[in-house]
């Protein structure tokens, strides 16, 4: 199976273009958070191969890619992956939605900490309060990673 | 199976590891420039991503490009035309008036202003950080662009370049809150300074006296204060003057005159003291690079204030 190791590398890299795929104005503070979404995914499904230097390592990228400070994002996500990791054993067994809504506390965490920062070095936005709808939009993408993730892990054999 | 990563310490010690380097790493970003190096090549990393995800955009410019009809061809180079031809008649004014210009600067011993040299480059269709207001271009350090770089477009200042990459760069535009730019009134030569609002629209003009002659309709342009851009290149139009009895200044927004939520195509411009490859004046490499963070108040600040 070790030859599909090119799969977690994969998914991360279009959950990246999907961050920075042009959406309108209007649709920006609604934009998932899919990489920390695919991030937590492989942290529950394969914790043995996917480990927090790899979720640091995308954190940065996605530092880079927002144009934010670096290590900004970098922290939020080694803190939610650490938490997932711990407790995948836990997390697995749960029943989707439930999953759904311990991943959307984690993301709420998540992006308070990230605009926290953003709001300690003097870039905060305008309407604050509208950048928590991203993560709870997660209740309803996190079934469809699940779901999509779960079908291309099983198909290439992975874990 | 093989672990992608072995797994050395303890995962506790390794979160808090990992939480460390987090930290440090924000606060050498923010209070340093040693990780703009680091920067540069992690976005040169992501570039063909950002040209991946902005291809489909392209395509489909280019498509309607080729199915346009041929009668709306026509229109098109008709016009284009009739304002070639409009241009012409007044670049030929403005020639006129350059010699003369040379002529009298002459008389006056005043140094000649040579032109300054300009580059096209495109928007790259990709969002960044949705707070703050910037773009990214498809030009790089191998272009020649350099940070603290005027972008302007074809109607006035957009705003200046902030990080770069091989072959991307970040601009950040002068409607950003925390982008602050020299500028006088056309009209009367009154120095005041242009600051973003967060909104592409509207300009804040600072520190402008209640008794100051300011009116609707004013030309705003650059002041070349602050040395980062060139002087007098269109930046707005003032569009409301408040007058507040009781306040220390009056309370004057401007319409930026850049297309700054439309444009596609901007210019990179290299101000008389600059070179496109590799020529760095000590001058600009003095300047403080405020332009990002915001942290350390507006990107620059002129040092006379009327």
């Amino acid at each position: 199976m070790s030859a599909r190791w090119w799969l977690i590398p994969l998914t991360l890299i279009v959950a990246l273009m999907l961050v920075v795929m042009p959406l309108p104005d209007a649709a920006q503070p609604f934009r998932p958070d899919w990489v920390t979404l695919v991030v937590l995914y492989w942290c529950i499904a394969l914790p043995q191969s996917f480990g927090l230097t790899l979720a640091w390592i995308v954190g940065v990228l996605l530092d880079v890619a927002h144009g934010t400070l670096l290590g900004q994002h970098a922290l939020g996500i080694v803190l939610v992956a650490g938490f997932a990791l711990r407790e995948h054993q836990r997390l697995r067994v749960m029943p989707v939605p439930q999953q759904a809504v311990v991943v959307t506390l984690l993301l709420l965490g998540k992006q308070a900490l990230v605009l926290w920062i953003s709001g300690m070095v003097g870039r905060a936005p305008q309407n604050l309060w509208l950048y928590f709808a991203s993560p709870v939009l997660a209740l309803v993408f996190w079934p469809i990673i699940f779901g999509l993730l779960r079908d291309l892990r099983r198909r290439y054999q992975l874990g | 199976m093989q672990p992608l990563f072995q797994q050395a310490a303890g995962p506790t010690l390794r979160l808090v590891l990992f939480v460390i380097l987090s930290v440090v790493l924000m606060i050498a970003d923010h209070r340093y420039e040693h990780t703009e190096a680091v920067r540069g090549v992690l976005s040169g990393a992501i570039a063909p991503l950002r040209y991946v995800v902005s291809a489909p955009a392209d395509l489909l410019g280019w498509t309607k490009g080729h199915v346009t009809s041929r009668s709306d061809l026509l229109d098109r180079i008709d016009a284009l035309e009739r304002q070639n031809l409009r241009l012409r008649a007044r670049q030929q004014k403005l020639d006129t008036l350059k010699s003369e210009n040379d002529r009298l600067r002459v008389l006056l011993d005043s140094s000649a202003k040579r032109d300054s040299r300009v580059l096209v480059a495109e928007l790259l269709s990709v969002d960044l950080d949705p707070y703050r207001q910037e773009v990214v271009l498809n030009k790089g350090t191998d272009s020649g662009v350099y940070r603290g770089q005027p972008v302007i477009d074809a109607y006035g200042i957009m705003g200046q370049i902030i990080h770069t990459g091989p072959i991307t760069s970040t601009a950040l535009l002068i409607s950003d809150p925390n982008h602050a730019l020299p500028v006088q009134i056309n009209r009367n030569g009154l120095r005041t300074i242009a600051s973003g609002t967060g909104e592409p629209d509207r300009l804040k003009l600072l520190y402008i006296p209640n008794s100051a002659d300011v009116r609707v309709g004013d030309e705003v342009v650059t002041s070349g204060l602050g040395g980062r851009f060139p002087p007098n290149y269109p930046v707005a139009k003032v569009v409301k003057v408040e007058r507040q009895p009781g306040a220390p200044f009056a309370n004057v927004v401007a319409e930026p005159k850049a297309q700054l939520d439309r444009s596609r195509e901007v210019l990179l411009v290299w101000p008389d003291n600059r070179h496109p490859r590799g020529g760095v004046s000590p001058a600009q490499e003095n300047l403080p690079g405020q332009a990002r963070g915001g942290n350390s108040g507006p990107a620059e600040m002129p040092k006379d204030l009327p």
